[in-house]
C-alpha cells in the first residue's frame, strides 16, 4: 500500500516540476508573501522583530493558489482520460488519492520553505522568536492542507478545471470567513447560537491564528487533521460513486 | 487457474439510456476476440466494465477465475488494457511514462529493464523513447499506450480500437504484434475497421444499441446476408429468359433477380437457399447449353455489408 502511494507520489512530483507548474507556483507565492510582508505589512515600519505580517498574509494567498493546484488533481485525469488508465491499474482508490495529495501538498511545502529569505532577514534585524516562527510555518502548511483537501475533493467531481477552481476558492474562502465577525454577525438571531459556535468553531482562521501567535494546541491540530481525513474520505467516496454512476 | 476471461450477463444504463444489455462472452488464451458494432453501441462501456473501471448495474467480470468486483487489485494485476484513445500523462517522456506503469506493475532491478525493454521493442517505440508523449503523433501515442498494456505480459489483453488514426503500415504491424501476443494470451480487441476482424481475429461479437446481436465467427456473420454466395451472370438480354428458365431447375435455388437491363446487357443476380455455393451447378447449365455470358462471378459478401444489415 505505501508502494504504491510513494509510486504515484512520485509521479505526481516529478509531473510538478517537468512542466513550468511547480517554477511558476513557487515564485508567485514567494513573490506575494514578499509583497504582502512588506507593502500592506509594514514589515520595516513596525521595527518589531517577528513575522507576523508575513503569516498574516497567508491564509488569504492560499484561499487563490491551493486552489490554482488542486483544481487539476482530477479535472485534469477526467479531461484527458488518463483517469482510465490510473483506475485500471492494479491500485487503489485510497492509494491514488492520498498519493496526489502528497505530491501537492509537499510542493506547497517546498514553496514555503523557499520563503526562508524571510527568516533570515527577520533574524539579521533582530532576535525573533523562532519557536514561534516555525509553529507559524507549521499552521501555515496545515491550512494549505486543509484547502488542498477540499480542493481535491471537490476538483473529483468535474472535469472542467475552471469550475473547480471557482467552486474550491468558494469553499475555502467559507472556511476562512467563518470566524470573521461581519459574518457570525450576520447569522446572529436568524440560528440557534449553538449553531453559531459550532460554525465559528470551524473556522479554519482561528486556528491558523493560534499557530500564529506560537501556540500548537491539540485542538487545533486535531481540527486541522480530522478537516483533512473528512475531505480526502469524501475524495475517495466521490471518486467511487462516479464509477457506479 | 484459468485462463481466461468471462463477461457474463453484463447491463449498464446511464440514466434512462440502456448502454450495456446482457452482453456475455468468454475468451481463452490463444483467441482474439473482434468487438464490433456501431459507434455508441457499447463496445467501450463493456470494455470498461470487463476492466472495472466502471461499475456494472449488474453482472460480472471474471479474469482469470478472479472476480473483478471481489478482487479488484488481483484482477487489474493480470489485465493488460489500452482505453480508447490511449491516455497517457502527456507532460512525461515515454520512458519515464514506462518506468511509472513498470513501478506499479511491481518490477524492480534487472527484470524492471528487461520488461521495459521487450515492451519497448514489441511496440516499436526505441526512438521516442525521451520525447515528451504529448508531442507524439497519434501513432506513436497509440503505441505507447500498447507498449503500457503488454509489459507485464498479461494473460487478459483488452484493447479499444488499437489501431484507430494509424497509417496502413503501422495497422499491419499492430495487427502481427496483437496476431503474436494471442498465442499466450486472450485477447477482446474493439474495433469498427472489420478489415481487422477477417485478418486478425477468430471469433466476432456483434453489438447494437447495447445488445449482442451475433457472436460467431465471421463467416457466420457473413451468412446473415442473403446476397451472400448469389451468383451474377451477365448476359445478352436475348438469352436472358432461356437462361432464367433453365436455373430455376436448379433446386438449391431461392430467386432470381433481373438487375440493369439494357439492349445490349442484362445482369442476372442468381441467390442460392440458405447461402449454398451454387457455381457448380450453375456454370453446369451454362457450359451444357453453350450461353454467350459476357461475365460471372461470385458475390462474398464484404463484412461491411453484413454489419450495416445487421445494426442499421
Amino acid at each position: 500500500m505505501l508502494g504504491n502511494i510513494y509510486i504515484i507520489l512520485k509521479r505526481e512530483t516529478k509531473g510538478y516540476f517537468s512542466t513550468p507548474l511547480a517554477y511558476i507556483f513557487i515564485s508567485i507565492f514567494c513573490g506575494l508573501t514578499a509583497a504582502f510582508t512588506f507593502y500592506l505589512g509594514a514589515f520595516l515600519e513596525r521595527g518589531q522583530a517577528d513575522l507576523f505580517p508575513f503569516f498574516e498574509s497567508h491564509p488569504w494567498l492560499l484561499v487563490l493558489l491551493v486552489p490554482s493546484i488542486s483544481m487539476r488533481l482530477w479535472a485534469e485525469e477526467r479531461k484527458t482520460g488518463s483517469i482510465e488508465l490510473l483506475m485500471t491499474l492494479p491500485i487503489t482508490t485510497f492509494e491514488a488519492v492520498i498519493g496526489k495529495y502528497l505530491a501537492a501538498w509537499v510542493m506547497i511545502a517546498i514553496a514555503l520553505a523557499l520563503t526562508f529569505p524571510m527568516w533570515i532577514t527577520v533574524n539579521i534585524l533582530g532576535n525573533p522568536d523562532n519557536g514561534v516562527v516555525m509553529s507559524s510555518y507549521l499552521g501555515s502548511w496545515l491550512l494549505a492542507g486543509q484547502f488542498l483537501a477540499i480542493g481535491s475533493a471537490l476538483s473529483a467531481m468535474t472535469k472542467n478545471q475552471v469550475i473547480a477552481f471557482v467552486i474550491s476558492t468558494a469553499a475555502c474562502f467559507l472556511f476562512v470567513m467563518s470566524g470573521v465577525e461581519a459574518v457570525t454577525g450576520a447569522i446572529e438571531g436568524l440560528v440557534p447560537n449553538y449553531v453559531i459556535s459550532i460554525f465559528s468553531s470551524m473556522s479554519s482562521l482561528d486556528h491558523f491564528y493560534e499557530f500564529v501567535k506560537g501556540v500548537i494546541d491539540l485542538r487545533s491540530l486535531l481540527f486541522y487533521f480530522t478537516s483533512i481525513i473528512f475531505w480526502l474520505l469524501l475524495n475517495i467516496i466521490i471518486i467511487n460513486i462516479k464509477k457506479a454512476a | 487457474m484459468e485462463n481466461r476471461i468471462i463477461l457474463d450477463s453484463l447491463h449498464k444504463s446511464f440514466g434512462e439510456l440502456q448502454a450495456v444489455n446482457n452482453v456475455s462472452m468468454t475468451v481463452e488464451v490463444g483467441e482474439i476476440l473482434g468487438f464490433i458494432g456501431p459507434n455508441g453501441s457499447g463496445k467501450s462501456t463493456t470494455m470498461k466494465m470487463a476492466t472495472g473501471y466502471l461499475k456494472a448495474d449488474s453482472g460480472t467480470s471474471t479474469i482469470c477465475g478472479v472476480n473483478m468486483e471481489i478482487n479488484p487489485k488481483e484482477a487489474k494485476k493480470l489485465i493488460g488494457y489500452l482505453p480508447e484513445g490511449a491516455p497517457a500523462y502527456g507532460e512525461m517522456t515515454t520512458i519515464g511514462f514506462l518506468n511509472f506503469i513498470a513501478d506499479i506493475r511491481g518490477y524492480y532491478g534487472k527484470k524492471r529493464a528487461i520488461q521495459i525493454d521487450k515492451a519497448v521493442e514489441r511496440a516499436r517505440i526505441k526512438h521516442v523513447l525521451h520525447q515528451q508523449i504529448d508531442t507524439l503523433s497519434k501513432g506513436y501515442k497509440r503505441r505507447v499506450g500498447l507498449s503500457q498494456a503488454i509489459m507485464h505480459e498479461p494473460k487478459i489483453l483488452i484493447l479499444d480500437e488499437p489501431t484507430d488514426g494509424l497509417d496502413p503500415n503501422q495497422k499491419h504491424h499492430v495487427r502481427e504484434l496483437i496476431t503474436e501476443i494471442s498465442k499466450t494470451t486472450a485477447i477482446i480487441v474493439s474495433t469498427h475497421i472489420l478489415e481487422e476482424v477477417d485478418a486478425v481475429c477468430s471469433s466476432v461479437l456483434l453489438i447494437n444499441k447495447g445488445n449482442v446481436v451475433l457472436n460467431g465467427s465471421s463467416s457466420e456473420l457473413r451468412s446473415k446476408v442473403e446476397s451472400n454466395n448469389s451468383i451474377m451472370i451477365k448476359i445478352d438480354p436475348k438469352h436472358s429468359e432461356d437462361l432464367k428458365r433453365l436455373l430455376l431447375t436448379i433446386p438449391s435455388i431461392s430467386k432470381i433477380d433481373v438487375l440493369n437491363e439494357t439492349e445490349s446487357n442484362v445482369n442476372i443476380n442468381v441467390y442460392p437457399k440458405e447461402n449454398r455455393v451454387i457455381l457448380t451447378e450453375v456454370a453446369k447449365i451454362i457450359a451444357d447449353h453453350k450461353f454467350p455470358v459476357k461475365d460471372i462471378y461470385q458475390n462474398h459478401i464484404a463484412l461491411d455489408e453484413a454489419f450495416r444489415k445487421l445494426t442499421v
